[in-house]
């Protein structure tokens, strides 16, 4: 599992690679959380483009990262997820507080 | 009923085993012809109830999982097995968002995401021996 991160303006672009399960979840939270606060951003974005699994565990770290960034009154959205990772995000009911976008572009202009 | 065909598989109560047993048990439903979005339900199944094991059933300590994976038919069951504390309130812990350990910042929704995408998730525990999580899932073809 990769974690890498992009700026764009006041926007942290998180991008996940690999798969996102209990195991790999701590890591995904450490490196975005230092990330966080090295940078302050106001907005976060996730894209999953090249997220190839993702369990329950992993709906935890968005939650939690939603949850950080909403009460500092940042928006945060997901990108390019793969049809079973909608799944996951449908099932669990993320869908009612982070929405989802086609791509990057789209993201930054509507968050 | 006539068993087609059976596997068993027990590995240590550590994380990184998640992976490993979710890869194992799609790969021998492979046999049934799934579809991939099939394939991703089995996996991401498999993945919740081998991670309650770990967290909840071992709190993290060390023990052994247990999965054993039959072939009836067209139908796959899968049984994941700890020998750990065992869950004294089952209808508790399926109902969603529950958490026992909330400060790990889990969703609750590892019963929940089993039960969509399993056929059928059956739950026998007993406290201070451990719990056995049973799933089945069939394929219809024509």
């Amino acid at each position: 599992m990769q974690v890498s991160f992009e700026t764009c303006n006041n926007t942290l672009i998180i991008k996940l690679n690999g798969e996102l399960d209990h195991h790999s979840a701590s890591y995904v939270r450490d490196s975005i959380d230092d990330e966080i606060l090295a940078k302050n951003p106001k907005n976060i974005i996730f894209d999953m483009s090249r997220l190839n699994f993702m369990d329950s565990s992993g709906i935890g770290v968005i939650i939690g990262r939603y949850k950080l960034i909403a009460s500092n009154g940042g928006k945060v959205g997901i990108v390019s997820m793969k049809p079973q990772i909608r799944r996951i995000y449908e099932i669990c009911g993320l869908k009612r507080i982070i929405p989802s976008y086609d791509n990057k572009k789209t993201a930054i202009e509507n968050l | 009923m006539r068993v087609d065909n059976e596997m068993k598989l027990e590995f240590l109560s550590k994380s990184q085993n998640e992976s490993f047993a979710r890869s194992v048990v799609a790969a021998f439903a492979a046999q049934l012809d799934p579809t991939i979005e099939e394939i991703s339900e089995i996996k991401t199944a498999v993945s919740e109830a081998v991670t309650n094991a770990i967290i909840h059933g071992y709190e993290y300590e060390q023990g052994y999982v247990t999965i054993v994976c039959r072939i009836i038919d067209n139908t796959i069951e899968v049984e994941v097995t700890d020998k750990g504390k065992g869950i004294e309130d089952i209808e508790k812990a399926r109902q969603p968002l529950y958490t026992s350990r909330p400060e790990l910042e889990r969703s609750g929704m590892g019963f929940t995401v089993m039960e969509t995408f399993m056929d059928h998730v059956s739950v026998i525990s007993e406290l201070g021996k451990g719990t056995t999580v049973i799933m089945k899932k069939s394929f219809k073809r024509d």
